[in-house]
């Protein structure tokens, strides 16, 4: 089947069965190796990539039902490393292994999105489905947090974040 | 301080880089290096190259796991060269003899390479420094080094690295045990927090690791392997599997010379091989193992346990008087499972056979792949693909390997001791060769957790003896653990004679039984003690309650009491788990555990009900940690971890403060779900749970809020972090459950008692 994938700001037509995983089309056909497979079912999240901004397990999307949508995949996440949770994992020094974290980075970015003021409770939420085998979580954690503040700073004109956030907003 | 690298036989050889910079290479032993790679190995490698510009260019040398030696190493040798980290670039190393031990395993990394590693710096620097005093003619006594830079003060000089590199490289290099190490109290980079060197590079999802690689005209392999352990595939529906969409080749592996058994099917792409998979149909030899189960496991240790034990490994003092004497006696019967490694990267190698050209010529062998012991990797894929000669010695076997094999090693998505074992690497080359192609053989999980060699489970059937007073005077484990020969305990199955509390119990009996089974078994993150631990503290904590004392209290009394040790001569060196020298060192212990009872407020903090404090200690990989938890337990048995306070001594210097915390948080982690979650139950001959909707690893809501850390800094060599942390954690949750709930806990996981995370 031939599908239209529009990855990355990058549009691309690929002949592949209709049945193929997202995933594997990133990977082995596009040659996106950011995204990782750990288990194929959707339990570990290191496939995480956003499609029209949701996090989703890119291992449980046939690629048939990525045709003409909007996916973003770690590379693409920022043009050059600057988003501010890749800022903020560098600096906290978050990755052990490292191998899970493109997908954690994407559910994080997707939370960011929606919910830019995350309490604790919001995060643990929304990175539940991220497995770290390293058990780095308590820095993921702090990563979020950190990346939140840096926004609020930029908004503020580079002030110190404010206090804890009032309910996050939705959109 | 003994190390892989510097001794008598090691020396640099110094050389000059196009464009003027410098090239430093080591070499172990040149006579046996040529021996082994021919005169060219007698051409400069560049271990370290300073480059006209200043930049500085490392190798890292060790397989990278995610336990951060890839900043480790080349910061021992960056703090001795005396430059700024900003301007170091570090470069992974392929295979080569020319590294010395390049593995991990056993945390052993920085204590083999913290002497030698520096040597290599200090050695680099003096060149630089020698070449500074010959262009100014002034004794390199009046010269300093700081930054990349040699500085003359009375005359106001200063040149970098980069514009000395060139004369440098003419001066003959010093001996490695010649150079002068730092002051410490003047490190500038060993101490300080630096973030991971592939950082960037992760977080952009760059390609890094074994699953990333791509080489031309490459091909894409599964491999299904028996279902029960140790089978083997007679036949398939192979003419079936090769008309589907997409596949390339599919044969039956026989199996031998290191090669699983089984199918392989290559593709175009690995998904197209995958969904082949699915109608494979193989008639199977299904080998002896398929009556191994959990469930006789279980039966069959409870049968052991009211007999003696078939062996003694350690017997002092009256053990029967003494428990007839004493005035409490606690028993108790401890239990663990079986564990999955259960790295997030799935085992894959990629490999490229290139067969010989004239009759008798070997080929030679490609490999990207992550493995801990790339050293035994290599031969391990060569015995796959290449026969030599039946009367070539060893050593020229080994030779031919290095000569033949080129091993590109990629960063790991995970090891935990999985990747020491290297079964994965032969398949590929096997299937490189059949195919005469390229290929990337990738598991699925469920092979990965199908066919893993697990942490054996075990079970220790326990009795100790309290006088009046509430001392320990006698001790007493029937140890039941797994054979696969009769004669030898299962690999990683063994307790050593020594393990705490062994000598600090005037009667002390250690026997083991053994259970006859085909399950592989292997080491995993604190081998032995990851289980042992568990045991051993829980029952401690159940005699210290039993002795009406405070826990804390009762273990910093048996860490005091005077030690049985052995006769002179006797032998019986105290050495640590995994290795590593040295006593066991009872202060170092009092140390951390008094430590960690400070700061956790230990016994001066008011509890609400079902909130309770638990502690541990273990002594592994030369590491001394002591941990307290402090937990909830919901009348639901729901549990949370509410904070869990580590201390730890491994030496006078912790490296990478960064990488350290780390390493202790993420054991920690671990060990939670070890202890409420994690189980591999064998049934008919094959491992049960095969992903992780049914072997639940610990996850963000799981994670305590806080994991505080600590360093008692004590006058020892340094010793390695990946491991010793993870140990003590089991037990103290399980003794802090205890503390909240009463229920004493002897088996993991504790899901199977109801218990469930909070």
């Amino acid at each position: 089947m031939r599908v239209t994938l529009n990855v990355n700001g990058r549009s691309h037509t690929v002949d592949v069965p209709a049945d193929m995983p997202l995933l594997w089309v990133l990977r082995d056909v596009l040659e996106l190796h950011g995204t990782k497979f750990g288990c194929g079912i959707g339990q570990c999240g290191a496939c995480t990539v956003h499609m029209r901004g949701r996090a989703v397990r890119a291992c449980q999307v046939p690629v048939s039902n990525a045709d003409g949508i909007e996916v973003v995949t770690i590379e693409g996440l920022s043009p050059d490393g600057s988003h501010p949770l890749q800022v903020a994992w560098k600096e906290l020094d978050v990755p052990e292994c490292g191998y899970c974290q493109a997908g954690q980075l994407m559910s994080a970015a997707a939370l960011l999105a929606t919910n830019p003021q995350p309490t604790d409770s919001d995060i643990d939420t929304a990175m539940n489905g991220n497995l770290c085998r390293c058990g780095t979580y308590l820095r993921i954690r702090q990563g979020i947090r950190r990346a939140a503040a840096m926004a609020t700073g930029q908004r503020n004109g580079g002030g110190q974040p404010t206090s804890t956030p009032a309910t996050p907003a939705r959109k | 301080m003994s190390s892989t690298l510097v001794g008598r036989r090691a020396f640099l050889k110094v050389s000059a880089l196009a464009g003027g910079g410098m090239v430093v290479a080591l070499y172990l032993d040149p006579a046996k290096l040529v021996a082994q790679r021919g005169a060219a190995a007698m051409e400069p490698d560049a271990f370290i190259t300073i480059a006209s510009d200043g930049t500085v260019t490392i190798v890292g040398k060790n397989p990278e796991i995610g336990q951060g030696i890839k900043n480790t190493l080349p910061m021992l040798v960056a703090e001795e060269l005396d430059v700024e980290w900003s301007s170091v670039r570090v470069v992974q190393g392929d295979l080569d003899s020319k590294y010395g031990q390049q593995s991990a395993g056993g945390s052993r990394a920085v204590p083999s390479n913290y002497d030698g590693m520096r040597r290599l710096g200090a050695a680099a620097r003096l060149q630089l420094v020698t070449a500074a005093s010959q262009q100014w003619t002034v004794p390199v006594s009046e010269l300093t080094t700081s930054a990349g830079r040699v500085t003359h003060a009375s005359s106001g000089r200063s040149i970098g690295y980069g514009e000395l590199a060139q004369a440098a490289a003419g001066i003959p290099a010093p001996s490695l045990e010649s150079v002068t190490l730092k002051d410490p109290a003047n490190f500038t980079i060993i101490g300080k927090p630096i973030p991971g060197v592939d950082n960037h590079a992760l977080v952009t999802g760059q390609p890094l690791f074994g699953i990333d690689v791509k080489v031309p005209g490459m091909l894409y392999a599964v491999f299904e392997h028996c279902p029960i352990f140790e089978g083997r595939a007679v036949s398939a529906n192979l003419d079936a599997i090769r008309a589907m969409p997409g596949v390339r080749h599919a044969f039956v592996v026989p199996g031998g010379n290191g090669v699983s058994g089984g199918v392989a099917i290559v593709g175009d792409t690995w998904w197209a091989a995958q969904q082949a998979r699915e109608s494979l149909e193989v008639e199977w030899d299904g080998g002896e193992t398929a009556n191994d189960s959990t469930e006789r496991f279980d039966r069959e240790a409870q049968a052991f346990s009211t007999q003696a034990p078939a062996d003694i490994g350690r017997q002092e003092g009256d053990v029967d008087s003494s428990f007839a004497s004493a005035a409490t006696v606690v028993e108790g019967s401890y239990a663990y499972p079986f564990l999955s490694h259960a790295p997030l990267e799935p085992m894959n190698c990629t490999a490229h056979y290139h067969p010989g050209t004239t009759p008798g010529d070997p080929g030679r062998l490609e490999l990207w792949v992550g493995t801990q012991t790339p050293g035994s990797g290599a031969p391990a894929a060569a015995a796959a693909v290449m026969e030599f000669p039946a009367d070539m010695s060893r050593q020229d076997q080994q030779a031919q390997v290095a000569e033949r094999v080129t091993l590109h090693m990629t960063r790991m998505g995970g090891g935990f001791g999985r990747r020491l074992y290297n079964d994965y690497l032969p398949e590929a080359a096997y299937i490189s060769k059949q195919i005469g192609a390229p290929v990337q053989l990738r598991w699925t999980r469920e092979d990965d957790m199908g066919h893993d060699l697990y942490r054996p489970g075990g079970y220790h059937f326990l009795k100790g003896g309290l006088d009046a007073s509430g001392k320990l005077v006698a001790w007493r484990n029937h140890f039941v653990t797994f054979t696969t020969d009769g004669n030898r305990t299962a690999s990683s199955g063994s307790l050593r004679s020594d393990e705490f509390p062994a000598t600090f119990v005037p009667n002390f009996l250690m026997g083991t039984s053994m259970i006859q089974f085909g399950v592989p078994t292997g080491a995993m993150r604190a081998p032995g003690s990851n289980a042992i631990a568990f045991v051993m503290q829980s029952f401690l904590d159940e005699l210290a309650h039993a002795a009406g004392k405070d826990p804390v209290q009762f273990r910093l009394d048996l860490l005091g009491s005077p030690q049985i040790l052995p006769p002179p001569g006797g032998g019986g060196g105290r050495g640590g788990r995994g290795g590593g020298g040295g006593g066991y060192g009872a202060e170092r212990m009092r140390a951390v555990l008094e430590l960690v009872a400070d700061r956790s407020g230990w016994g001066t903090r008011t509890l609400p009900a079902g909130t309770g404090l638990g502690v541990a200690f273990h002594y592994s990989h030369s590491g001394y940690f002591a941990e307290v938890a402090e937990v909830t337990v919901d009348a639901d048995k729901r549990v949370k971890v509410n904070k869990v306070w580590v201390a730890g001594d491994i030496g006078r210097q912790i490296i990478n403060p960064l990488h350290a915390e780390s390493q202790v948080q993420g054991s920690v982690i671990e060990g939670l779900g070890q202890l409420m979650t994690l189980e591999v139950t064998i049934e008919g001959g094959a491992a049960v749970q095969k992903n992780f909707n049914t072997y639940e690893l610990p996850r963000m809501r799981n994670t305590p809020p806080e994991i505080e850390v600590h360093w008692v800094t004590s006058d020892n060599d340094p010793t390695g972090l990946g491991e010793p942390a993870l140990p003590p954690v089991v037990p103290a949750v399980a003794n802090a459950i205890f503390a909240a709930t009463g229920e004493r806990l002897r088996s993991l996981p504790i899901s199977k008692h109801g218990y469930r995370w909070a």
